[in-house]
């Protein structure tokens, strides 16, 4: 380990929470080997490290989800041993995870009191106080949302926000945010800084995972880093340059953050997808998008990026093109000059157009399957004949990408439910990239991914853009934006409000024109 | 002293607890712990002998071919409750048309099994076109085809006695296809509608392992938003898996039919849940995405074992009911086991 690890200062008063040689296995695999941790009064600890380096499952053990494991936890000084997650938030601790645990059919106040119902006698619920609380804490949130709709109602950065809101009625002194962010924008993201700035100043300690630098940058005042399930070390975020950061965390140093840009060779002037006066398919019909609004096209080799805020309806764009919500009423697109009439997803792949969705455990992947099986979801007619499938064909075609995709599994058999982030996501691209696209729609491709695994996605969308694939991206993360396209095209309630070469664009102009100015 | 594992036996050991969380084994440690029971309360060797063996698969073989449907079924994350019902009406139709019409049996068979196809595919087509649960809608089936039963037979049994045009019964000859349908064959070692049983089990393995459109059963029912991203037929395969489960109905409607010598429209009551049961007990998840057809061959061994067992041990049908209650949740609770 380093020698300029800092020892954390024991003196300091304040700690709320100390946690010292925490093991954790499950069925015999040590996920978390010798972790120490601490939170003090009114800080935020950033918990850095990779996909599978243990920060979920650490978080879980303080809020009292996992109740086996050996090691020591003093709360203010007191020994403590949380038998579960009530019990933790008893005493002052709440955890926001990745996966919300809210109930989308009941109203946002039964929602924010959910397990904390306030009753007068024989059970009676009391509304109107519940009323009042709930009004005051979102309205320090900055929320101004009717609190009787169901909040299956609401977009995912309100929910993430009632999960805030949740844990400000418990009154916990340690908030713990697994990626709070990763459904946000930049405003929401914003706004939710100066939520944990307030909490930081009333004394709360505060958790907080991110995957995102500039984020962790943003917001910290120490940093832990785990990696492989091993405590590496702890520093106060000025102390913790970003390069050694993710040398902490990744074991080795990244050269760069994004690899180089190639250009394009320069016979790529063949477009592969122009869209013309294409009205967005809105299934739910919650906003109002202007009609025969989008045209736009892309070439051969080219990687087209598309910024926007939540609701500018740049994922309905995608879905779209990709006709996952069935036909388009108006408008016309076509794909190497042939018109083609969006029906069905799987019209769209069988014409060579791919969709890499933003979800990948709700709309990408199927967890009960192998990692061969998910591969091949989408081109088996490839490898089937008479309607029997080929197994051997099959398994040569995986094997092979499974090897440049350089997927981290034990075998090609594995359940995909198994993997990491990362590597769930590179089987999702593989089994685009096996149906031979001639487009291909990136809807956030390093969403919950870990660092290493996003270098290696943007090294293959460089290797694909070389080859000539045609790609369109949505990345909330305006970095990633900014170095991976040729061109950016900005989108402001469905409408195409700006168009940047990859030389203009700067972070400011596209947040300038994503807003509507 | 101190004894030390070698390398290689320890890899045996995590290898055999890898083994262990295969459901295949599961489902077979639990058909093994009947087997077990049997062998301890063997009724004074009845259970050794091997009529008693296949009696027992001959009597589970109707439930079974019910099964094989439900499994397809299952693994899309639906459920079919009309299968009993769908027996019933195919038991009845068989039954007037080789009995009473005098029809020819391939033809009748044909007509049958086509019966049987479209109320299947009538289920499938309710539940993916107008997007209602599946246990509605066959729920729905399962009234329809049990009130079509009783319409077509006129609420009366179709037997050999045949109503005659002044008001007397005039018992017939039963047509050959019933005799050859309930006979057993190999020197009587195994009943024909074991056969049966087994052939539908060999389609349902066919299907799901060897046939593009198993894979698209499975990629449905683990996560159905996602298959239909990835291009799969969602609709052709929801279609796909009733129609079978109802043409599999049909199947076991004849064979019921023929061991019975009539068609009762009150046959198959309840034995949708027992074509449930076979399936949960062999491990398949109602939630979906897993599970198999040898699976289900096991379960049905399973409840086809116990509920033999309990009858050569004479146990009284209150405690038989009970005791098959108690194991059911007994042998579900041991595949949850260390999950």
């Amino acid at each position: 380990m380093d020698s300029n690890i800092h020892v954390q200062d024991m003196s300091f008063s304040g700690v709320l929470l100390k946690m010292t040689h925490i093991e954790k296995s499950f069925s015999g695999v040590r996920v978390l080997d010798d972790v120490s941790f601490d939170i003090r009064k009114g800080e935020v600890h950033v918990l850095a490290g990779e996909n599978g380096a243990g920060k979920t499952t650490l978080i879980k053990i303080i809020s009292g989800v996992h109740t086996d494991f050996k090691g020591k936890v003093l709360l203010k000084g007191h020994s403590v041993r949380f038998h579960s997650p009530s019990h933790a938030s008893r005493h002052g601790i709440s955890a926001i995870y990745q996966e919300m645990s809210l109930v989308d059919s009941m109203s946002v106040r039964d929602n924010i009191f959910l397990g904390r119902e306030r009753s007068g006698f024989l059970g009676k619920m009391d509304f109107s106080r519940e009323n009042e609380m709930c009004r005051s804490i979102l309205e320090r949130l900055g929320m101004d949302i009717d609190i009787s709709k169901p909040l299956g109602f609401y977009p995912l950065s309100i929910k993430q926000m009632i999960e805030i809101a949740k844990a400000l009625v418990y009154k916990s002194n340690i908030i713990i945010m697994d990626e709070p962010t990763s459904a946000l924008n930049a405003l929401e993201a914003s706004r939710l800084f100066q939520i944990i700035n307030d909490l930081r100043e009333s004394g709360r300690g505060i958790v907080f995972i991110s995957h995102r630098l500039e984020e962790i940058y943003r917001i910290a005042d120490r940093i832990s880093v785990l990696r492989d399930g091993k405590y590496i070390g702890t520093s106060p975020a000025e102390e913790l340059p970003s390069n050694k950061l993710v040398k902490w965390m990744v074991g080795r140093e990244l050269i760069e953050q994004f690899p180089q840009r190639k250009k394009g060779k320069e016979q790529r002037k063949e477009t592969v997808l122009s869209a013309e006066k294409v009205s967005l398919v809105d299934p739910d019909k919650k906003q109002d998008f202007p009609a025969q609004s989008i045209s736009f096209s892309v070439h051969a080799g080219e990687i087209l990026g598309i910024a926007g805020l939540q609701g500018s309806g740049k994922s309905l764009l995608l879905n779209t093109l990709f006709g996952t919500n069935g036909k388009i009423d108006k408008g016309q697109i076509r794909l190497k000059g042939k018109e083609h009439t969006v029906t069905s997803p799987k019209k769209s792949i069988r014409q060579g157009i791919a969709l890499l969705t933003n979800d990948r455990k709700y709309t990408g992947l199927i967890s009960e399957m192998s990692v061969k099986k998910n591969m091949t979801l989408s081109s088996l007619p490839k490898f089937s004949k008479w309607g029997w499938i080929q197994k051997k064909k099959e398994k040569a075609a995986v094997s092979e990408s499974f090897k440049s995709f350089s997927i981290k599994a034990n075998s090609i058999n594995q359940l995909v439910s198994t993997l990491s982030g990362g590597n769930q996501q590179k089987v999702v691209l593989a089994k685009w990239l096996e149906t031979n696209p001639q487009v291909l729609l990136l809807d956030e491709p390093t969403i919950g991914v870990d660092v290493a695994a996003k270098h290696e996605i943007y090294k293959l969308m460089n290797k694909w853009s070389c080859e000539g694939l045609a790609q369109i991206l949505i990345t909330s993360e305006l970095p990633e934006l900014l170095a991976l396209s040729d061109r950016i095209i900005v989108l402001h309630r469905g409408r195409i409000t700006a168009e940047f070469d990859r030389k203009e664009a700067t972070q400011e102009k596209i947040l300038q024109s994503a807003m509507g100015e | 002293m101190i004894v030390r594992i070698s390398p290689s036996s320890e890899n045996i050991l995590t290898g055999l607890r890898k083994l262990s969380r295969l459901p295949v084994v599961r489902a077979f440690a639990a058909l093994c712990f009947v087997v077990i029971l049997g062998i301890i309360f063997n009724a004074d060797g009845a259970f050794f002998k091997w009529d008693t063996h296949r009696d027992m698969f001959r009597h589970i073989s109707v439930f079974g071919i019910l099964a094989c449907g439900m499994t397809l079924v299952i693994i899309t994350a639906g459920i079919d409750l009309s299968v009993g019902s769908i027996l019933g009406l195919t038991a009845v139709l068989f039954s007037m048309f080789s009995i009473h019409l005098g029809w020819p049996p391939f033809f009748t068979i044909m007509v049958c099994l086509l019966a049987g196809l479209s109320c299947g595919l009538t289920s499938g087509f309710i539940i993916d076109r107008f997007k209602i649960q599946p246990f509605i809608a066959t729920l729905a089936m399962m009234v329809f085809a049990r009130g079509m039963a009783k319409w077509v037979s006129g609420g009366q049994k179709i037997s050999t006695a045949v109503l005659q045009a002044d008001g007397t019964y005039k018992y017939v000859e039963a047509p050959a296809i019933f005799n050859i349908i309930n006979s057993k064959i190999f020197h009587e070692n195994i009943a024909v509608v074991t056969l049966i049983f087994l052939g539908c089990i060999l389609i349902c393995w066919l299907i799901l392992s060897k046939l593009r459109c198993g894979r698209h059963i499975y990629a449905v029912g683990g996560n159905e938003e996602a298959a239909r991203l990835s291009g799969i037929p969602v609709t052709a395969t929801k279609l796909l898996v009733y129609g079978a489960s109802g043409f599999f109905c049909a199947i076991a409607g004849i064979c019921q039919a023929a061991q019975e010598f009539q068609g009762d429209p009150e046959a198959g009551m309840t034995y949708e849940l027992t074509a449930i049961a076979i399936v949960v007990i062999g491990g398949t998840n109602l939630m979906g995405g897993t599970g198999g057809i040898g699976l289900t061959l096991i379960g049905a061994m399973t409840i086809g074992y116990l509920e033999k067992i309990l009858s050569i041990n004479a146990v009284g049908e209150a405690s038989r009911l009970m005791l098959t209650g108690t194991i059911i949740v007994g042998a579900v609770l041991f595949q949850k086991y260390r999950k």
